[in-house]
């Protein structure tokens, strides 16, 4: 028995519990007492993550500065016109885009081998499963210290020793490549949360249709190609997506490995707008961006939240 | 039954190959050096913080040396008290609510589903895909005008809307294994619902919660986004210590690293110890 299967089977109980509970013979009290547990839940989020974000949408048609008291008053799109003229605001906007789409796409591969070899039988299997998943879970602001000081450090870095008996000498990483550090460190951190997605595809994967493929004598190749990649299909687009969601918000490691820096060169918008609200005090510009950034991300949110909720129907298994 | 008998029976073909395949694997080599080369930092920042200055910085890395637990003892000089006590309140709090909240309204969206269920789902997770940086512009209005900035608490409400809406989902995912019946059966011997509940239903998911409640810790514990803007001196928590202490101390790596092991070593022994279950957390219970 698989774990869709078990999923497919509750997923209609849950179905045949809904309908019953939408019967309308159900009273109006009795709706409530159902509701009861769920309200404190759901106020308490529409109470904290709502309201700020009306409040964002608001001051993005302000002009308002907070180090010149007196200085709030409306402009309408005013804001978005500047943002949008803003050349800084487009190359940081590119950052952002290049700093999620590689970082997902390398992880991604990264985590497909190391699923892969997850997948085999071998001496101390889930110790070596322990160390990989550990680079996700250190805090990120640590792994990002050590990215920038013991491994990518010019003189005494690692990377550089590693690399020394291959012509490669003191190279200050950071400083010469800052965006390609900030991604190497996030893919460090986020290959292994691709590996334990596809490594659980890979598990929930029966079996005898591999048997069946090599009984029919498919290569080795072919039955990857054919099966196993079109079974890891649903948990790679859902790593891939949901890895995108969080990417959008990278912080942590700009701040701490570069600073945005040089000039904006590593800059991406949560730190842009971090920059223009709390060292430029610019609350309307950044409050701009920041819807910006919510419409960009509701474009890939998008995808993930139809594709969790396809795997909670489980309907493409069927396909 | 419970996910483990689950993930037992898909494991076990496995476990039978393993008695006829006994000669070497070489990928399984490329498995330990690829895993030993990942770990590899996380090694380097403890070993390190063992280390005296003079040690930390070798053109050559130093391997072997005589270990201290002097820059830990910098560090507690410096005030990491305060800071670690930050994060452990607001880490236990925040996930005290999470709880609190989640547990009665996983249960509404599961085995008592109320109508619109789908739609309050929806809603739980969309609140996860908004990007926090669009609302810490009104968040820092706001708290400073009701004066807590700088306030743990500021914190523990952030935090517990942040793993509110993974919390719901991973629970409602490990109620939705809890057989129906149970709770019919219960109801009909007379026993009240928050009875049937807390007797037979809990129990049955309390493994379950545990996981979830190691995810909450581990992602309440490492954020820095809203620390670092919300707090300062007073409230400030692990990560935003060791940015303020970097500032201070950047060219002694070794204190650094004694510094940033501390912050980092109580989630990653959380996590070690949930790690089976961390995938249906990351992937809001879709995948198990």
């Amino acid at each position: 028995m698989t774990t869709i299967e078990r999923q497919d089977l509750t997923e209609a109980e849950h179905v045949a519990r809904i309908k019953k509970a939408q019967d309308p013979g159900v009273s109006r009290a009795e709706g409530w007492r159902l509701r009861g547990p769920l309200l404190p839940a759901l106020i308490f989020m529409i109470v904290v993550t709502q309201i700020p974000f009306l409040f964002t949408l608001y001051y993005s048609t302000l002009s308002w500065n907070l180090v010149r008291p007196g200085s709030r008053k409306f402009v309408g799109l005013q804001n978005y016109i500047d943002v949008v003229g803003d050349s800084t605001f487009w190359q940081v906007a590119i950052n952002t885009v290049l700093m999620i789409v590689i970082t997902v796409l390398v992880s991604v591969v990264l985590g497909l081998l190391l699923a892969l070899l997850l997948d085999r039988v071998f001496l101390g299997r889930g110790v070596v499963r322990t160390l990989l998943i550990t680079p996700f879970l250190v805090t990120p602001v640590a792994g990002a210290l050590m990215w920038k000081t013991a491994m990518l450090d010019p003189v005494f870095g690692i990377v550089n020793w590693v690399l020394s008996p291959f012509g490669v000498h003191n190279v200050d990483w950071v400083s010469r490549f800052p965006l390609t550090s900030v991604m190497i460190n996030l893919v460090w951190q986020w290959t292994p949360f691709m590996m334990l997605l596809i490594l659980a595809g890979l598990q929930s994967m029966p079996k005898d249709i591999l048997e069946a493929g090599r009984v029919d004598g498919a290569g080795a190749f072919q039955l990857f190609r054919e099966l196993t990649l079109s079974h890891l299909r649903r948990f790679i687009e859902l790593g891939t997506v949901l890895g995108a969601v969080y990417l959008v918000n990278t912080f942590d490691a700009v701040y701490m490995m570069t600073q945005g820096g040089p000039g904006t060169a590593s800059a991406n918008l949560p730190f842009y707008i971090y920059q223009r609200a709390f060292l430029g005090f610019d609350i309307g510009q950044a409050a701009a961006m920041g819807v910006i950034v919510v419409i960009f991300t509701m474009v890939i949110a998008s995808f993930a939240l139809r594709l969790i909720f396809k795997s909670f129907s489980g309907k493409e298994e069927a396909a | 039954m419970t996910t483990t008998d689950v993930q037992k029976s898909v494991e076990a073909p496995v476990q039978k190959s393993k008695v006829k395949r006994r000669k070497f694997d070489p990928w399984g080599a490329v498995a330990w050096i690829v895993g030993l080369g990942f770990f590899f930092p996380v090694f380097w920042m403890v070993l390190t913080a063992f280390k005296h200055e003079v040690d930390a910085y070798t053109t050559t890395p130093k391997f072997f040396f005589v270990p201290t637990l002097d820059e830990f003892k910098a560090v507690f000089d410096q005030g990491v008290g305060t800071a670690l006590l930050n994060s452990l309140f607001a880490t236990t709090v925040s996930t005290i609510l999470v709880l609190a909240l989640g547990v009665p309204a996983a249960f509404a969206l599961s085995l008592r589903p109320v109508r619109k269920t789908q739609d309050a789902l929806f809603f739980f997770m969309s609140t996860k895909m908004l990007p926090v940086v669009a609302a810490i512009i009104p968040l820092y209005v706001i708290v400073s005008n009701i004066g807590l900035l700088d306030n743990i608490w500021a914190l523990i409400i952030l935090y517990t809307s942040m793993n509110l809406p993974i919390a719901v989902w991973m629970m409602r995912s490990f109620f939705l294994e809890v057989p129906g019946e149970l709770l019919e059966a219960a109801s009909l011997d007379g026993a009240s619902t928050w009875r049937a509940v807390r007797e037979v239903i809990l129990p049955l998911v309390s493994p379950g919660i545990a996981a979830t409640a190691l995810i909450c810790v581990i992602f309440a514990w490492n954020e820095f986004f809203f620390a670092v803007n919300l707090t300062a001196v007073q409230a400030q928590t692990m990560p935003v210590f060791l940015v303020g202490f970097i500032a201070g101390e950047g060219l002694y790596w070794a204190k650094l690293c004694a510094a940033a092991t501390m912050a980092a070593l109580p989630v990653v022994l959380a996590g070690w110890v949930a790690q089976n279950k961390l995938v249906r957390g990351l992937s809001f219970g879709a995948i198990k």
